[in-house]
C-alpha cells in the first residue's frame, strides 16, 4: 500500500483510474512517467487526467524539471510525484507543480505526517515567487 | 553593500530552523545517513577525514567588518580558533560538532550570512571578481548580478538535485579575475554595438579530472534575460546530464558529448518557453540591489604622506609594489592582504587576524572586505594616505607578507591533511616551496608566478590553470607529484601541459627550484614573466630543467 501526501497531511489513495505507460493517452487512465522521460514527448500528454512521475531515488531531481515542463506546456490535470521523495523535498515538489506525493508505508512510518506538514507552508519564503511575480 | 531585507532574513532563519529539525531527526533515526547526506550538504556540512567541515558562503566574496568579526567569533566558540579561506570565496571550519552546527548557522544568520548550497549537487555559491566595485578596468560592478543569481538559485525547487554540482562566476572587468572559463556557467558583462548592457555566456568549463575550457553559448545576452536564460541552461542540464557515472556528470561532459550546437538549440527552445514566466519583478529587484552596491563616498585628499613613506621605508615600499592594485577612484588603491605567510597554511587565518582585518576595514577601508579565489583577503577601497597606517596594523597582526602574485602566493587545496578524497599532501608542499624561495631571496626577482597545488585529481587547488601546476597522486602507496606547465586562469584560459614523470615528496621542491631558477636564465629580460617565457619557448627547455640528463642516466 501507499500513502498520499498533500498540504493537509496523509491520506489513502483516492485515484481509481489505474495507471498505464506513456505511449497510450487520451483515455481515463493515469500516465506513469519514468524520470528519464524524453522532454520532447510531454506535449502529447495534455489531456491526461493524472500524470505520475517516478522518483527512483531522492537524489534524482529530474522529476522536478519534468513537472515544471508539463505545467509550462499548459498541463492542468493532477500531477503526482511517486517514490523516494523526502519530507524535506515536499516544498520543492509543490513549487515545481506537483499536487501530491505518493510514498510507501515504510517511508511514511519513518517520516511521519508531522514532518511533511512542517513543509506544507511551501508558499512562504519562496525566492522564485518573488522574482517571477 | 547588500543588506538582507526582511524576506532574506526570514528565509535564512527558517532554513536554520529546518536544519535544526533535520539534525534532530538524524539523531533520532527518522533520517538515514544516506537521506541526511544531501540535506546536510545543502547546508554546507561535509564529512571529512577527521571531523565534519562546515563551508560558509561569502557570496561573491564580499564581507563587512561585523561579518568578519562574527566569523572570528564562530572560529573561537565552535572551532579551533581559525578558519580556512577557499578558492571559491568560502570560509571553512574544520572541526565543528554536528550538534553545534545549527547554532553556528544561527550565528551566521545574525549577520546576514549562511552556508546554504555551498555543497551538494546544486547551484553553488556564486563567485565574482574579488576586485569588483573597485578595479580600474571594470565596466560594471558584477556583484548586483551575483546577488540576483544568489536569490534565484537559493532553494530553487527544480535544481536542488542536479546530476552534479553547478558553479557560476561573474566578472565585469576586462581582466578575468573570476576564472569564468573554468565554471559551469561563466558570465562576462559586456556591451553590444549599441552600447546596451548584457552578457557573454560561457558554458561547460571546469577543472577536475577532465579539465575543459568553457565555450561561448551566447555572445550577447541582454541583461534582462539573464535569469530565464540561466534557468534554461540548468533545466536542460538537469534532464540531459549523466547520472550513471559521477565522473561524467558535470555539464562540461554534457556539452562535450552532445556538442555545443545541440545544447544551444535545446537551451534556446527552453529559454523561449521560460522567458514569459519572468514578468519583470526580477528586474525591479535588481534595480534595488544595484543601489545597495553604490560605491562608497570616496575621500578626496592628498597622497603626499604615502610617497614619503615609500621613500623612507623599504619594507613598506616592497609591500606596496606587490600587494596593491589599481583602483578606479583617484588617490585610492586596492590592498591584497596575503594569507600566505611563508611556511604557514595557505588560506588559514586565526580569529585574531580576522578581527584585525575587520578593524582595519572599518577604520581605513570603507567597511569592506573581500575574499579572493586566490585565498587572500582584499581591502577594496583604501586611500593612499592611509596605506602606511594600514601596513603598520597588518604588520602587528602578522599579515604584512609582501608576496601577492609571487612564487609563494600559492593556492593549495586541503589535501591529505583534511580531505577524505586526497591521494597526497598539498599544504606541506606549499609550505616547503614558500619557505625555500624565501630563503633563496629570489622571489621578487622571479616576479609574477602562479603555483597551484591539488592533493588529488579533483583539482580543488586549480592546478590545471597554474603557470606551474602540481598534482599529488598516489603511486602504490607513495606520494607522487606531477607537474603541469603553462596553465592560465584568466581571459586567455589555458589548461597546463604535463611535463613528464612525477616527483617524490622529497624531490618536488628541488624540481620546482630548478624550474624557476632555470627560467631566470631563459627569460629575455626581467619583464618576461614565467608564463610568457613558457609560451615563447615551449615545453622543451623547461623539461630539460626538470629532468637533467644525469638524472635520466641514473634512472636508466
Ligand atoms: C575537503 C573536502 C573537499 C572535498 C571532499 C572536495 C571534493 C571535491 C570533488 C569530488 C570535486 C570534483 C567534482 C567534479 O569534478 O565533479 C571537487 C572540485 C572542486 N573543489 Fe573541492 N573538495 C573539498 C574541498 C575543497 C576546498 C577546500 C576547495 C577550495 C579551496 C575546493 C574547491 C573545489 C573547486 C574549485 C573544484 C572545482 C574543480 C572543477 O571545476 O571541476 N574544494 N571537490
Ligand atoms: S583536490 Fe582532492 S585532495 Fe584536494 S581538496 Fe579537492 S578532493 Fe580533496
Amino acid at each position: 500500500m501507499s500513502v498520499i501526501v498533500t498540504d493537509t497531511g496523509f491520506a489513502a489513495d483516492d485515484w481509481t483510474g489505474g495507471f498505464i505507460g506513456h505511449a497510450a493517452n487520451d483515455c481515463g487512465y493515469g500516465v506513469d512517467l519514468p524520470s528519464d522521460t524524453d522532454p520532447a514527448t510531454l506535449g502529447q500528454l495534455a489531456n491526461a487526467p493524472m500524470i505520475r512521475i517516478d522518483f527512483p531515488s531522492s537524489a534524482d531531481g529530474r522529476g522536478f524539471t519534468l513537472a515544471n515542463l508539463l505545467r509550462r506546456l499548459g498541463y492542468t490535470g493532477r500531477l503526482r510525484a511517486r517514490g523516494h521523495v523526502l519530507a524535506d523535498q515536499y516544498a520543492m515538489a509543490r513549487r515545481s507543480g506537483f499536487d501530491e506525493v505518493e510514498i510507501t508505508d515504510a517511508l511514511a512510518a519513518r517520516q511521519p505526517q508531522n514532518q511533511w506538514l512542517a513543509r506544507s507552508d511551501w508558499q512562504n519564503h519562496n525566492y522564485q515567487a518573488r522574482l517571477r511575480g | 553593500m547588500y543588506v538582507y531585507n526582511d524576506f532574506d532574513e526570514a528565509f535564512v532563519r527558517n532554513r536554520v530552523a529546518q536544519f535544526r529539525g533535520q539534525v534532530e531527526r538524524r539523531i533520532d533515526g527518522s533520517l538515514t545517513e544516506d537521506e541526511f547526506k544531501p540535506l546536510r550538504l545543502m547546508n554546507g556540512l561535509y564529512l571529512q577525514l577527521h571531523a565534519y567541515m562546515l563551508r560558509v558562503a561569502v557570496p561573491y566574496g564580499t564581507l563587512n567588518a561585523v561579518q568578519m568579526r562574527q566569523l572570528a567569533y564562530i572560529a573561537d566558540r565552535w572551532d579551533k580558533g581559525y578558519g580556512h579561506f577557499t578558492t571559491r570565496q568560502n570560509i571553512q571550519y574544520n572541526w565543528p560538532e554536528l550538534r553545534d552546527v545549527p547554532d553556528m548557522l544561527a550565528a551566521l544568520a545574525d549577520v546576514g550570512m549562511h552556508a546554504i548550497q555551498t555543497s551538494g549537487n546544486t547551484i553553488r555559491n556564486v563567485t565574482a571578481d574579488h576586485f569588483a566595485g573597485a578595479a580600474a578596468d571594470e565596466i560594471e560592478d558584477p556583484r548586483a548580478i551575483a546577488e540576483l543569481l544568489r536569490q534565484w538559485s537559493t532553494d530553487h525547487p527544480e535544481f536542488q538535485f542536479l546530476p552534479r554540482k553547478f558553479k557560476i562566476a561573474v566578472t565585469g572587468a576586462t581582466e578575468d579575475r573570476a576564472v569564468t572559463r573554468a565554471h559551469d556557467i561563466g558570465l562576462r558583462m559586456v556591451r553590444n554595438a549599441a552600447g546596451e548592457p548584457g552578457f557573454e555566456v560561457i558554458v561547460g568549463g571546469g577543472l577536475g579530472r577532465t579539465p575543459m575550457v568553457g565555450k561561448v553559448l551566447r555572445d550577447f545576452l541582454p541583461k534582462a534575460d539573464l535569469l530565464p536564460y540561466c534557468e534554461a541552461i540548468v533545466s536542460v542540464y538537469n534532464l540531459l546530464g549523466r547520472r550513471d557515472n559521477k565522473y561524467k556528470a558535470r555539464i562540461k561532459i554534457t556539452v562535450h558529448e552532445n556538442g555545443l550546437e545541440k545544447i544551444q538549440t535545446l537551451v534556446e527552445d527552453r529559454f523561449a518557453a521560460i522567458r514569459p514566466t519572468f514578468t519583470g519583478h526580477d528586474q525591479a529587484l535588481l534595480a534595488v540591489i544595484e543601489t545597495a552596491f553604490a560605491p562608497p563616498a570616496f575621500a578626496v585628499k592628498s597622497s603626499d604622506g604615502y610617497q614619503a613613506a615609500r621613500l623612507a621605508n623599504p619594507a613598506f615600499r616592497s609591500w606596496t609594489d606587490t600587494n596593491l592594485a589599481a583602483h578606479k577612484a583617484p588617490g585610492y588603491a586596492i590592498v591584497s592582504i596575503s594569507i600566505k605567510k611563508h611556511g604557514a597554511t595557505p588560506g588559514d587565518a586565526t580569529s585574531d587576524q580576522m578581527r584585525a582585518m575587520a578593524d582595519i576595514a572599518e577604520r581605513y577601508g570603507h567597511n569592506e572586505l573581500r575574499i579572493s579565489h586566490e585565498q587572500n583577503v582584499i581591502l577594496p577601497h583604501v586611500h593612499q594616505s592611509d596605506l602606511p597606517a594600514v601596513y603598520a596594523a597588518l604588520r602587528a597582526a602578522d599579515l604584512a607578507t609582501a608576496n601577492i602574485g609571487l612564487v609563494s602566493d600559492i593556492i593549495a587545496c586541503p589535501g591529505m591533511d583534511y580531505c577524505a578524497l586526497a591521494t597526497a599532501r598539498s599544504i606541506p608542499i606549499a609550505q616547503d616551496i614558500a619557505t625555500r624561495f624565501d630563503a633563496l631571496k629570489l622571489e621578487h626577482e622571479i616576479g609574477p608566478l602562479k603555483i597551484k597545488i591539488s592533493g588529488c585529481i579533483n583539482a580543488c587547488g586549480h592546478h590545471h590553470v597554474g603557470h606551474i601546476g602540481i598534482l599529488g597522486l598516489d603511486r602504490a602507496g607513495v606520494e607522487n607529484y606531477q607537474i603541469t606547465l603553462g596553465g592560465d586562469g584568466t581571459q586567455t584560459t589555458t589548461i597546463g601541459e604535463r611535463a613528464g614523470p612525477g616527483f617524490s615528496a622529497a624531490d618536488i621542491v628541488p624540481a620546482i627550484e630548478r624550474l624557476v631558477t632555470g627560467y631566470l636564465d631563459l627569460r629575455t629580460d626581467a619583464n618576461e614573466t614565467f608564463l610568457q617565457a613558457y609560451r615563447r619557448l615551449g615545453m622543451a627547455p623547461f623539461k630539460t630543467l626538470l629532468y637533467p640528463a644525469e638524472d635520466q642516466a641514473d634512472a636508466a
